[in-house]
Order: structure tokens, then sequence, then C-alpha cells
């Protein structure tokens, strides 16, 4: 919905605006007529297509069978405790892999933005490790780190499937928003730095004072947007055995050769997902009504 | 040891292919104030750069206080901490109020407690009239208070040298008065001073002596009455005619 930019205040507190996006501003009746109508089409048109594609999928001959697979009540019920007890462990996987994938590429973002000859081996050896792991499909990263290290059979080192799954995790996502972090550090203008380094500063200080909280603010959406994709992908360690909600669907299917389990498990990573993604449209739509009125 | 404060001997700096200081010599006596005048890109801001060693030099040397701070192996940061710059665009960091601005050099560059720090920041503040503006953050400032909250924040780290980079040049003309007159303070105060501007009255007012750049190098040197009235050098007279013209002198 194209809404027509309003009159800026910065100092607008916008309410429960995150769910339901930008809000019509009061003044503008044409404008909102104008939206009012929009919504009206593009509500009604969806409703047209989404019902001819249900029509076409309940009228084919296949449906009761499939609807038998997979969206039995009787098996949902069935399966919903399972799959909810994995779905808190995937809930409880993402929270500590994303605390760690936060902090860890923070450090490798730092570490590439270091200037000067002295740093240049560290340099080196991040840019080394987010090309080999980015280079790397994560479902890979997995299965090497999870059934490889524990085979090693390596003294004080931890042999849980969940351990290592969580670690492929952390070591495949660091690498791609050590990049996130890098173009939001790379963003800050050079004056920034200059200004920081005048005043005595060191290059640690000055990354960890300056320019780090600068960057941080200017790529919070693209980070929101790494913890959509995060928070199901921590799904894919099922293959290892852990038994979070997918590897519990996988199970019960095993047992009775019905698919339910799997829609069960959509619903809930549905759930989680659609309000963090709604979150980080608004807060990039706040960011950037902000940023207009500053520039103003 | 020489008695001088800074000493700029045969200073050469490219970028790429491209001179813009071609053998810069020039010495500061402790207390005094020298004004920078020419046309944009005759190198007065590279210099000020390179003195801060934001900016590499190609060769030759640069001496404080008798030390070659341009040597292989000197402390870059121990050597800005005797010295502060003030840039044409005030630079101020958005993310935190004028206080944390202010503090954060000492703080972080010189160890000094953040009580102290701050109780020293504040003192400045009145000092220059900007008392209130402590929790403000600097986009809610006018551009001249920024830029004297960038100059009290160069000041705060108690610097021996203060460069000013071009630092009115960004500013409405209505309020490049305020902070002229801080830098007249600065003056009465005793500090050393390189100052690159366009203002060539405030020049004749506050310098001990001016320079004027041409292609990278000082043409001509000499008592700001002397400079900006009678120029001996052909290309001052040409610099200082066009500023007539266009009604700035």
């Amino acid at each position: 919905m194209a809404e027509e930019p309003g009159p800026l205040d910065p100092l607008e507190v916008r309410g429960p605006g995150f769910l339901l996006g930008p809000r019509p501003r009061p003044g503008r009746r044409r404008a909102r007529r104008e939206g009012t109508r929009g919504a009206l089409i593009a509500f009604v048109s969806t409703l047209v297509f989404v019902g001819l594609a249900l029509w076409a999928i309940l009228s084919s001959d296949a449906w009761p069978a499939v609807q038998r697979q997979f969206f039995d009540p009787e098996s949902f019920r069935e399966v919903w405790p399972e799959v909810l007890g994995g779905f808190w462990l995937d809930v409880q996987m993402f929270a500590v892999a994303e605390v760690l994938i936060l902090a860890f590429a923070l450090v490798l973002a730092m570490i590439r933005s270091l200037r000067g000859p002295a740093f240049f081996p560290l340099r080196v050896l991040v840019i080394g490790y987010i090309d080999l792991i980015r280079g790397i499909p994560i479902i890979l990263l997995i299965l090497l780190l999870g059934f490889g290290v524990p085979a090693l059979q390596l003294a004080g080192v931890p042999n849980s499937a969940l351990f290592w799954g969580v670690t492929a995790l952390v070591v495949s996502y660091s690498a791609y928003t050590a990049e996130v972090y890098r173009a939001g550090i790379d963003s800050v203008p050079e004056s920034q730095r200059m200004s920081a380094r005048s005043l005595g500063l060191t290059q640690g200080q000055t990354l960890r004072h300056v320019l780090v909280p600068q960057a941080v603010r200017n790529v919070t959406p693209a980070l929101l947007n790494g913890f959509v994709s995060l928070q199901k992908d921590v799904a894919l360690v099922y293959i290892l055995g852990v038994r979070e909600a997918v590897r519990e669907a996988q199970i019960y299917n095993a047992r009775t050769f019905n698919y339910t389990g799997y829609i069960a498990a959509a619903v809930l990573f549905l759930l989680a997902s659609v309000p963090v993604a709604r979150f980080a449209d608004w807060y990039s739509e706040r960011d950037r009504r902000r940023r207009q009125a500053m520039s103003a | 040891m020489s008695g001088h404060k800074l000493e700029l001997q045969e200073v050469v700096k490219s970028f790429g292919d491209k001179p813009v200081l071609s053998g810069v010599d020039l010495v500061l006596d402790r207390h005094e104030v020298v004004c920078l005048i020419g046309s944009s890109g005759s190198g007065k801001s590279t210099l000020l750069k390179c003195v801060n060693l934001l900016v590499p030099i190609d060769r030759g040397r640069i001496l404080v206080d008798g030390t070659d701070i341009t040597a292989p192996g000197v402390n870059h940061n121990e050597v800005r901490q005797g010295m502060a710059i003030v840039f044409q665009a005030f630079n101020l960091f958005p993310h935190m109020t004028v206080l944390d601005n202010i503090t954060l050099g000492p703080r972080k560059a010189h160890g000094i407690p953040r009580a102290e720090a701050e109780d020293r920041a504040r003192r400045l503040l009145e000092r220059f009239g900007l008392a209130e503006e402590a929790g403000q953050y600097p986009d809610r400032l006018s551009g001249g208070q920024q830029q004297r909250v960038a100059v009290i924040r160069a000041l705060a780290t108690e610097p021996d040298l203060i460069l000013l980079d071009e630092i009115t040049s960004a500013l409405d003309p209505e309020l490049i008065g305020e902070v002229l007159n801080v830098i007249r303070e600065l003056k009465q105060m005793g500090m050393t001073m390189v100052v690159a501007t366009h203002e060539m009255g405030f020049a004749r007012d506050v310098a001990d002596r001016v320079c004027f750049l041409d292609g990278g190098r000082i043409v001509e040197q000499g008592p700001p009455g002397q400079i900006l009235s009678s120029p001996r050098h052909p290309r001052t007279r040409q610099f200082l005619q066009r500023i007539v013209d266009a009604g700035r002198l």
C-alpha cells in the first residue's frame, strides 16, 4: 500500500503500528479515502485468487488422500505435544546461537576493519574464515561438525549432537553476520574515524566507542532479517538426530505414516517468525522516518 | 632541542600522482597564532592533517617540541594526545550527548576518571556559554553551537597545539562570529594555533603571522598587515584581489 508521506514528526510515538503498518495520518482525508479504496481492491483480488487456488486444490481427486496424510485432526492432536516440546528446544537453540553469533560476528567484523600492516595477518585470517564458511552449504557444515568431530574422540571435547549442531549454526551465521556488521562500519563516514583518532583514541577505542555504535544502528534491520532466517534454520540440526520439532514430526511420521506432524511444526515456526518479521519492518520504517526528520 | 613548538621541514605529499604539498617549510613558536590562507586545493587542509598524522607524509620531517613525529616507530596516539584538530564539518559523534563527546578523549585516551572529566567539560561549556546544552545530542544544536562544542572537545584534551581546519566554512554567516570569538579567547589564553581560514578579517585580527599557500608551497608569509595590505608576491596579490572583488575583505 503506497501511503503518501505525511508530515514528519520525529517525536511521534507509534503505538502498536508495527502490527498493522503505517497508520493513516489525520488531516489527510483524501489520501485516506484513496488508501481505503486501494486496500479494498487488494483485499478482494486476494480473496478471489486464494479462493480459486483453494477450489483447485480441494476439488482435485487426490485431495481426500492428502487431507488424511497432512491435515488429519486426530493425528494433529496426537503429535502436537511432541512437536511443541521439540519446538521449545528450537527456541532455546535459537536464543543461544543468536547471542553467540551477534558477539562473534562483531569481533570478526572489528578485526576486519582494523587498518595498518601490523594487523594484516589477522585480517587475512578473518577474510579466509568468512570466504571458507560462506562457500560451504550450511547443511554440510552441520553434518561435518555434528558427525565428524565426535568421531575424532578427542578428550575433553563434547560429543553431543546438539552442541555441534548449534556450533555449526554459529560458525556459519557468524560469517554472514560479520559481513553485515562490516557494511555498517563502512557506512560510517571516514570523518568520524579521523575525529576519534585525532582525540588520541586507539583504533580499538575508535571502533568500540565511535564506529560500532553507529554501525549497529545502521544495520539493525539487516540483523533482524538474520534473526528471522536463523529462527527456521535451527531446524536443520534435525539431521543429526536432535529431537527438535521437525525431528519429532519425522519420528511420528515413521511410526504412523502420517505427515500431519510436519504441518504442526510449520504452524509453530510461522507463529514464531511472523511477529519478528513484522517487528523488523516496523523498526526499519520508524528508523527511516527518523532519518528523514533529522536531515530535514 | 630547538625552542620551536612546531617545525615543518620540506614536507612533501601527493595523492596518487597529484602533488598537494611540494616542499612546505614552516616554523611556529609557542603561543604563536599562524593563519594559512590560499584558494581551495592549495594544501591548507592537507597540511593540518599531516601535522595531526591523519595523513602520512611522503618526504620531509615534522617536529613537535624538537622531536620528529614523522620518524618510524613514533606512537601516533601519544603524538595526537598533545595536539588537537577541529574540522570544517564539526564531526561531532551523533550518538553521544555533548558531554560525552567532550569527555570521550580525556576519559579514553588520557585515562581521566569520568567524574573529573565531566566536571572539566561542564566548566568549559559554561565558559563558552553552552552549559545548557550538556545533555543534548548534536543534531539538536545549531551549526555554530556544534562547532563551538567541537572546539571545546578539542580543548578538553588540554592540547599544547590546536589546528583549525576552516572551521567557519560550513556555517551560516550569522553564526561565524560566535565561533571566531571562541578562537579569539583561545589566543588570549596563549594557545599555539595553526588556522586554515577563508576569513581574511579574522586572520588580520587574530594572526601573529599569515602564510599564503599556493600550489602546495608557502609562497609568502609575514605579519597580517603586510600580507593582506601590501603583498609582495604576484600570486598573493592575485588571490587577495579576487577576495576583494568578491567583497570578502
